[in-house]
């Protein structure tokens, strides 16, 4: 869009008055969807600052909740499978806390995009905003969240005894990686939920399907042997894991996980972000 | 003068380059809604259908070849029955729909004068929902900090503007809305029965913006109901009707023809 303005180049991408749109002239969706996210950025900043507030404002324990939901439920899981079926893994408390954790960054992260993209959609009918900023925003708003659940998970490392080492560098690596499958995920859940109201519903059973096929609060010790194979083709697995290894253990993430996650995470936001933005202009046809 | 004609030859070359004095240049446009014969409400029922095939959907042409030109600075008016396709050709100019064919080309900033409420969030205040609608808008944070103080002026807000949104009138809303949406600068305004917003004076408050738009050189596209306001404000209008080109020529010629039709 730019290449016809002789200002582009000193101002970075701005409309000016001799900017010329062209229809018949567009790049890529996917491109051009890019440098559009980007003129907005401070759009997604909004949207983020917009669903913290409102949270906040609605209870003033608003985020005091978001660090405790996940101790609570660590403090019943670990009864239940800990005591209860005497499941045996050292430091039980850090391993389930951090694979929740990271879970429900993800399973929060794509079910917020549905309802943004759901919202979204009655604006994207009569102005025009880049589509994929409701996801990102979606994304964005769970990666605050996680940053505020690593306090309670800071605290329960220190009371628990677990040394915090140089592997502890590595996390933000993984929360990186987390971030941009989740994206790719909800850039596809997001296309599809737009249309169809039930669509979030259906989602939800799958996701719940998803956490229980994921060791998240089990070790996939457990699996037997020759369906270990199968576990390891689902990225999530993959991406627990290499966040988890310096939490729980104190140790760098394995190469092998590290690597089928960065792989499956930079695939699927690919395809996400493709399929995505060849689809975004029809959201504006439907009525 | 220049007659009111159907849509002639004339525009079906398409010239290469965008001359400077265009604002917006619309050559052979269609734009086709494809819809489901049936309402399909649910995921399962469209994968039910899809898989027996019996996914019918039906066009329909909410433009159908449309050709015309918007100059730099003019004010014009758009009329027409209601489906005729007028707040479908302002949504090619605000680029949220893309054409089904044809080509559009637009020259500067377009700002979209609607109704952008739903961008609202009534748990913020009014200040950060002006945050919030500006850049849903467009604006960068710098841009809206700047402007915050005109912003809250116009609407005459002052008072309020740090309670949250639920404390609002409907007026006010649409106030702020319109004083956020206003504020911009376009080189291209798009308004769309916007007007009948607000109390009286506000509306006349409304009118004298648009007014100085105007007469600042602003190109605005006013689609109205209103033959007085398309009279008063406009030079030359357009008039559509079932998605064609009916007619085009000067505000009051094509007021004239449409009220006799
Ligand atoms: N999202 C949509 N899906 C399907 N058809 C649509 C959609 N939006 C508009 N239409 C149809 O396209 C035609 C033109 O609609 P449009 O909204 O442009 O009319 P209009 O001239 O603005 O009418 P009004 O004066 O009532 O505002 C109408 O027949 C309408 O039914
Ligand atoms: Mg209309």
């Amino acid at each position: 869009m730019c290449e016809h303005s002789p200002l582009a180049g000193k101002t970075g991408c701005p409309e000016t008055a001799q900017t010329v749109f062209d229809s018949a002239h567009r790049q890529p969706p996917a491109i051009e969807e890019l440098v559009q996210l980007w003129r907005y950025r401070d759009l997604v900043a909004q949207l983020v600052i917009r669903n913290i507030k409102a949270r906040y404002k609605r209870s003033v324990l608003g985020v005091v909740w978001t660090m405790l939901n996940p101790l609570l439920m660590m403090a019943v899981l670990s009864l239940v499978l800990h005591g209860l079926f005497g499941l045996r893994v050292p430091n039980y408390s850090a391993y389930l806390l951090a694979g929740l954790l990271l879970w429900q960054f993800f399973a929060q992260a794509t079910l917020a995009s549905t309802s943004e993209i759901v919202w979204g959609a009655s604006l994207v009918k009569r102005i025009y905003v880049p589509r994929t900023a409701f996801a990102v925003a979606a994304v964005g708003n769970g990666l605050v969240n996680l940053a505020l659940s690593l306090v309670p998970l800071a605290l329960i490392m220190a009371v628990l005894g677990i040394p915090v080492g140089r592997a502890a560098l590595t996390i933000p690596v993984s929360v990186l990686l987390t971030a941009m499958f989740t994206l790719g995920v909800a850039l596809f859940v997001s296309s599809v939920a737009v249309y169809f109201a039930d669509f979030m519903e259906i989602y939800q059973v799958a996701l719940t399907a998803w956490m229980y096929l994921t060791p998240v609060i089990y070790p996939i010790d457990i699996v037997p042997e020759r369906y270990r194979w199968l576990f390891k083709l689902n990225p999530m697995c993959h991406l627990v894991d290499i966040f988890r290894a310096p939490i729980h253990m104190n140790a760098l993430p394995a190469m092998e996980s590290l690597c089928a996650a960065a792989g499956a995470s930079v695939l699927v936001l690919l395809l996400g972000w493709l399929f995505f933005t060849r689809n975004s202009d029809e959201i504006a046809y439907r009525a | 003068m220049k007659s009111p004609t159907a849509p002639d030859n004339r525009n079906t070359t398409e010239t290469e380059t965008l001359s400077p004095d265009t604002a917006i240049r619309i050559d052979r446009v269609t734009v086709r809604y494809r819809l489901p014969h049936e309402r399909i409400h649910t995921f399962k029922e469209y994968v039910i259908r899809m898989l027996r095939g019996q996914l019918r959907m039906i066009d329909h042409l909410a433009l159908r070849d449309v050709s015309m030109e918007v100059r730099r600075g003019e004010v014009l008016g758009i009329v027409g029955r209601n489906g005729a396709g007028k707040s479908t050709l302002l949504k090619l100019a605000a680029r949220v729909l893309q054409p089904t064919e044809g080509r559009i080309r637009i020259r500067g900033r377009v700002a979209p004068l609607l109704d952008v409420g739903g961008g609202f969030h009534p748990e913020l205040t009014g200040h950060e929902n002006i945050f919030l609608n500006g850049a849903l808008l467009g604006l960068s944070r710098a841009e809206i900090t700047r402007r915050l103080d005109s912003i809250v002026e116009f609407a005459e807000l002052r008072d309020c503007i740090e309670s949250p949104l639920r404390t609002y009138s409907s007026g006010m809303i649409a106030r702020l809305g319109f004083a956020i949406a206003t504020d911009v600068e376009p080189d291209i305004l798009l308004i769309d029965e916007i007007l009948a917003v607000g109390d009286e004076k506000f509306r006349a408050k409304c009118a004298g913006r648009i007014r100085r738009f105007r007469d600042a050189g602003t190109t605005i596209v006013l689609v109205s109901h209103d033959m007085h306001m398309v009279r008063e404000l406009c030079g030359r209008a357009v008039w559509l009707n079932k998605g064609r080109v009916e007619g085009e020529g000067t505000a009051d010629e094509i007021v004239t023809l449409y009220s006799r039709a």
